[in-house]
């Protein structure tokens, strides 16, 4: 991808970003942030292909340590925010 | 500008799919009945994301990998189950500090081994320049992350003083710091060797540390949020430098996510986002002198059983939580309250100051946890009028949130901020551990003095247990 559709692509996911967020109800600001954090580990996708690669053992290495810590917060984000959401719960209508 | 190697549209779509399914696991979070549906898809689009990384990939190495994520997934599940909820601020900060070393480590790996990234450029065999830009930045923000979300851990946990620590021309100190690191990113285009790209590495390092340690305790909210966005900007410039569209797509909509929460925390505070960063703010003696004159000022103390009863007669009870409910861990005595309240036929409802607590929601979770349902908790626009026709408001472990000096004091350091009018209420409950000791932002509260308050002395979690048994 050339960088000018690259930069089109985070622009706009810029201004998603914008309004999805506000749009998030105050009281599920703590799940917000465990759950940004659980995707922003996205960066497992780098820690992947430097760890799936020949060519550097000392870069594979790195890489491979990238994907644990990468996983910590993939099941940790996501376990502790499903855990969380579990939690909230409506009034029982009588 | 980038020659990666041939994407298939499939691999491209792909990515893009699990991009679309992190945005609605975002937008699942506009109500907690769509939440946990939103958190499902966050989940499938990982997942298609790692399967996919995988598949186009050479996989020899997979056994390893396959290691690697079962240890770091093993790990994260079980302190995901095991954490108890007054921690999560702390917990959060540091799955901050993994993200923000992953993205150094990908950096790192990215720079040891350009061609398994196919950001080396096929004439010179050198770096592109780009790549180089994106490549500094993404490993510099990564580094900030790293360091100063251990630092908001440690101040969060307590193995490190919530006080802030002020070194001499720290200003001065910061700004050459960041200077210097962007004045090495811009050479890195020229000049590709190692050192540059290492000091970068270092220097981040030590700004993240320097950044976060003069920010004191109760201004860990916006910091919390601050650095929940610079893990995306990390994640985002190491998807311009893999041009992966689910790492950019990712990286700006938790970038945007934690900008918008640092600044409704600032805007909660009524303060600038810089002064909250400038930090050392709770440090100075700019409350000494409200401090100094309320000595030994006349106060009304009550017993749990006078608390008990005064509630049991009102027709309505907002209770306002703060940190010191987090502290003493009295979020479920406070729900027996409410119930045996709602028994008698007492309106109870919970009033949430947006930076109570240490982080973004921090009440809301800990009320859910403690079974509270979620439709009898309010955001103060949504209560504020409430608290005039209220008979009681019961204030448990917060201060500086319901104090009147932010109101009609233009000197107090809390001025402007916006405040739980608890003082409208018929009679006041205060739930505090000793007089001594004003809130967090060295300030007296003009509510403990006042004629319809009592002040409850005792540790939270006690009170509220006395209180429990003195209703029944």
């Amino acid at each position: 991808m050339d960088f000018i559709s690259i930069l089109s692509i985070f622009v706009l996911a810029c201004f998603v970003g914008y309004y999805v967020v506000w749009s998030v109800t105050p009281a599920l600001h703590t799940p917000l942030m465990a759950v940004t954090n659980a995707i922003s580990s996205v960066i497992i996708v780098g820690a992947l292909v430097a760890s799936a690669e020949a060519g550097s053992a000392a870069a594979k290495y790195l890489g491979l340590l990238a994907v644990v810590l990468a996983s910590v917060n993939i099941f940790g984000g996501f376990a502790v925010t499903e855990r969380m959401l579990a939690m909230y719960k409506k009034k029982e209508r009588k | 500008m980038h020659e990666l190697a041939p994407v298939s549209p499939f691999v491209a779509l792909a990515y893009l799919i699990a991009g679309i399914l992190f945005i609605l696991a975002l937008r699942g979070l506009s109500s907690p009945a769509t939440s946990r549906r939103g958190n499902r898809m966050g989940m499938i689009g990982m997942a298609i994301a790692v399967v996919t990384t995988l598949y186009t990939h050479d996989i020899a190495s997979l056994p390893e990998i396959i290691g690697a994520i079962l240890i770091g997934g093993g790990i994260g599940f079980v302190i995901a189950r095991r954490i108890a909820m007054t921690a999560m601020p702390q917990l959060v900060a540091a799955f901050h500090s993994l993200v923000g070393l992953a993205a150094v480590l990908v950096g790192a790996a990215a720079f040891l081994n350009p061609g398994a990234f196919g950001i080396v450029d096929a004439l010179t065999g050198q770096l592109h320049p780009a790549s180089r830009v994106e490549m500094g930045l993404g490993v510099a923000i990564g580094a900030i992350t790293f360091s100063g979300s251990v630092i908001a851990f440690l101040k969060l946990n307590g193995n490190m003083s919530g006080k802030p620590i002020l070194l001499p021309a720290r200003h001065l100190i910061n700004l050459g710091t960041l200077a210097a690191i962007l004045g090495l990113v811009a050479y890195f285009t020229t000049d590709q060797s190692p050192w540059i790209f290492w000091t970068v590495t270092a220097l981040s390092f030590v700004i993240g540390f320097l950044l976060i340690i003069p920010i004191g305790g109760a201004d860990m909210p916006v910091v919390v949020s601050m650095l929940n966005s610079y893990s995306g900007w990390a994640a985002a410039a190491m998807g311009f430098t893999l041009g992966n569209s689910a790492m950019i797509i990712t990286g700006a909509l938790v970038g945007s996510s934690g900008a918008i929460l640092s600044y409704i925390m600032c805007r909660a505070m009524n303060r600038s986002f810089l002064s909250v960063i400038a930090g050392g703010f709770g440090a100075e003696s700019g409350g000494a002198a409200s401090g100094a004159a309320a000595v030994d000022r006349p106060y009304k103390r009550g017993s749990a059983e006078d608390a008990a009863f005064l509630m049991s007669q009102a027709d309505s009870v907002i209770i306002v939580p703060g940190y010191g409910m987090a502290v003493s861990q009295a979020q479920h005595a406070l729900r027996e309250m409410g119930d045996m309240l709602k028994k008698e036929g007492v309106s109870v409802k919970y009033a949430i100051h947006p930076v109570a607590g240490r982080m973004p929601g921090h009440m809301n979770v800990l009320l859910a946890e403690a079974n509270v349902p979620y439709d009898e908790v309010f955001e103060l626009e949504d209560i504020n009028s409430e608290f005039g026709q209220a008979d009681v408001a019961f204030v448990i472990g917060a201060n500086d949130v319901t104090n009147p000096a932010a109101k009609t004091d233009k000197s107090s350091p809390i001025y402007g901020m916006p405040i739980l009018d608890v003082a409208n209420a018929k009679s006041v409950l205060f739930v505090k551990r000793s007089m001594g000791g004003a809130g967090y932002a060295g300030v007296d509260n003009e509510v403990f003095y006042m004629d319809n308050t009592m002040m409850l002395l005792a540790d939270a979690k006690k009170m509220v247990e006395e209180i429990v048994k003195a209703l029944d």
